[in-house]
């Protein structure tokens, strides 16, 4: 680690998270912590309910840990429960989502979904436009572009999902999961719009993941078991 | 980009349906403002429409619009003669109910002083005025009646000469205008053996009566026609219309008829004043009650379906939340879905309304006040209706995004 907190994307400082209480009482994450330089692409592996989903949400403001600090972009943000900042608005302005289930607004078309999260965050209605569409081409969704998420296949809804993660060009980018719906080919040409956004814009990825076939294309790989986190090295 | 249009577009249907439903509780608030507009306009149109200044009623009454006024058939002449009084006519009215073609057929019979009065004052849609004293008669469309239509009443037969529109009893029934003599013919027909029984009647009285024994002329007097008998009245009027001269002081007119004993004097304005008080206020309160029902029904409802509009939306609002949408932009979303829902409603129940309700049995004035008014309350309570899906919506969590 060090010193030099400017170059991190994102700091995660000992999270904790604790769901319920008393009997029903689950430890999800035990004095969790990561630190992603800017540029940096890592990777979270981790069997099914590690806790990978719980540190993600937290570091990506939605789901507050129990304790533990994160700071992004040099910016302390959540001090346990207790936000510094409006994270609302920070969120829109550095962090990009992709989520294990698709995430789209159903009564959007595919470009407007992307467009929204642009449009959000100031940007004028036609150069929102143009960029999702840019981006929908990128991932080869172009041709769908008018359709509602209901008419689009999961693969697809995942691809719009990732359009809107990174039209923000956010410093953060978090995904859980973003290839799980799609074919190794396509999974991997995600993975590898991952590590271009984060080397050009100096964001900070994380991706948990699955499929061991891609791995290549991260810089760092974490792994999770029941809660702990720890630097995976071959 | 306005998500309040898109998320319309997407549930069309619904939402179109739930606005028609919306509309059409609207049109039913809108309908009984302008049925009570209707009640006093037809109640009032007779009283602003004739044209009296000063009415002169029986003693104590309120006057024919109100209750049963009688006062003697000369009083025009002594209202004549007034200083500051230009003419004075008799007004004759009752509501007579005879069938038609096997219907009921209400009418209220208003009498004209002829030759003064040829009913020119009364708007045509069609026809002329009365032409002759006797048997011809103007009737208003609601009852149904053509030009050169005949109608028994009592032992005549009249013929509707003209035809009006909007002339209307306080009750509802349409107005026919006759003659007074011929209104009082109608009013006081007696069968021959009502005739017949009551000279019988006069008769065996006067036999029980002393001075008719000592003197039997008196009693072949008591079998003749009641005209010719000057110890019984003339047939009684309803009301003296009196119409000042120009200049003439009002004040004074009321003063020296006041005087008199057997009657009361109103201004036409105290006549529509007493009947708005009167007949009309309760119609007035009741209508209005229901009114604020149905306004109060109608934003529960609208709260209702604005709130499960917002629950159907939860997932996109806790989506929206979670890339960063601030709360103006979801408190927009439900209140322009409010507004739009409103707006909708408003113009499907004028539109509904402006072909429905000439098609009601009485008339239902919409006024432009009042479509104000409506307009307002409907902005007031989709405002209102919207806070609780906005309560909802505020209270959503990003994190709802995930499940
Ligand atoms: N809202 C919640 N309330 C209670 N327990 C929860 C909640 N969310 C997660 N958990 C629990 O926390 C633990 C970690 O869950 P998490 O979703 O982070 O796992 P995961 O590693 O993402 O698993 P998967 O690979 O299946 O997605 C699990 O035991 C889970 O049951
Ligand atoms: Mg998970």
């Amino acid at each position: 680690m060090t010193s030099d907190s400017k170059a991190y994307a994102i700091e995660a400082d000992g999270l904790t998270k604790i769901y319920g209480s008393g009997n029903t009482e689950v430890v999800a994450m035990r004095d969790a912590s990561m630190n992603v330089k800017q540029g940096e692409v890592v990777a979270l592996l981790g069997p099914s309910g590690s806790g990978k989903s719980t540190f993600l949400t937290a570091v990506g403001l939605i789901n507050p840990p129990t304790s533990g600090r994160i700071t992004i972009g040099g910016k302390l943000v959540l001090d346990g429960e207790t936000a510094q900042t409006n994270l609302r608005s920070f969120r829109r302005e550095h962090i990009g989502f992709i989520f294990q289930k698709s995430n789209l607004i159903p009564f959007l078309s595919a470009v407007e979904n992307v467009q929204i999260a642009m449009e959000l965050n100031g940007e004028s209605k036609r150069s929102a436009r143009s960029r999702a569409i840019e981006l929908m081409d990128y991932l080869g969704v172009a041709d769908r572009a008018d359709n509602l998420p209901s008419m689009l296949s999961g693969g697809q809804q995942q691809r719009i999902a990732v359009a809107r993660a990174i039209a923000n060009r956010p410093s953060v980018i978090l995904a859980d999961e973003p290839t799980a719906a799609l074919d190794g080919h396509r999974g991997r040409q995600v993975m590898e719009l991952f590590a271009k956004v984060a080397h050009e814009q100096g964001a900070g990825v994380i991706v948990v993941t699955h499929d061991h076939r891609a791995l290549d294309v991260f810089d760092t790989i974490y792994e999770m078991e029941d809660g702990l986190m720890h630097e995976h090295n071959d | 980009m306005n998500l309040a249009t898109k998320d319309i577009r997407h549930n069309f249907g619904r939402f179109a349906l739930t606005a028609v439903g919306i509309g059409m509780l609207l049109m039913v608030v809108m309908g009984m403002g302008g049925i009570y507009r209707g009640v006093v306009e037809d109640a009032t149109l007779l009283i602003d429409r004739v044209g009296a200044d000063l009415w002169i009623v029986q003693r104590d009454t309120r006057g024919p619009f109100a209750e049963l006024s009688r006062v003697p058939a000369n009083l025009v002449y002594r209202a004549a003669a007034v200083p500051g009084v230009q003419s004075s006519r008799e007004f004759v009215y009752h509501t007579i109910q005879r069938q038609r073609d096997g219907q009921p057929l209400r009418i209220a019979v208003l009498g004209l002083s002829w030759p003064t009065d040829k009913g020119e004052w009364v708007p045509l849609m069609t026809g002329r005025p009365l032409g002759q004293s006797h048997y011809e008669m103007i009737t208003d469309k609601t009852l149904g009646m053509s030009i050169g239509e005949q109608l028994n009443l009592g032992k005549e037969t009249y013929t509707v000469v003209g035809t009006t529109s909007n002339m209307i009893s306080s009750g509802g029934d349409g107005i026919a205008f006759v003659t007074v003599t011929d209104a009082q013919a109608i009013q006081f027909d007696t069968p021959g053996e009502a005739v017949r029984l009551e000279r019988a009647a006069r008769e065996s009285r006067g036999e029980a009566f002393e001075q008719a024994i000592q003197q039997p002329m008196m009693l072949e007097n008591a079998g003749r026609p009641t005209v010719q008998i000057p110890a019984i009245a003339r047939p009684q009027i309803s009301a003296v219309m009196v119409t000042l001269s120009h200049g003439a002081n009002p004040n004074e007119v009321t003063k020296t008829i006041s005087g008199w004993g057997d009657v009361s004097v109103y201004t036409a304005e105290g006549q529509r004043e007493l009947l708005l008080k009167g007949s009309v206020e309760k119609v007035r309160k009741q209508i209005g009650l229901f009114r604020v029902l149905l306004t109060i029904i109608a934003a529960i409802i609208m709260a209702l379906i604005l709130y499960t509009l917002t629950l159907d939306k939860i997932h996109s609002i806790a989506l929206l939340k979670l890339i960063g949408a601030p709360n103006t932009v979801i408190l927009g979303l439900i209140m322009q879905q409010a507004l739009i829902l409103g707006i909708v409603g408003f113009g499907i129940a004028y539109l509904v309304g402006q072909q429905l309700f000439p098609k009601f049995p009485r008339r239902v004035i919409i006024a432009n006040a009042d479509l104000l008014e409506l307009a307002g309350i409907v902005l007031a309570i989709s405002v209102l209706s919207s806070m609780l899906g906005i309560w909802k919506a505020m209270k959503v969590s990003p994190n709802e995004a995930l499940s």
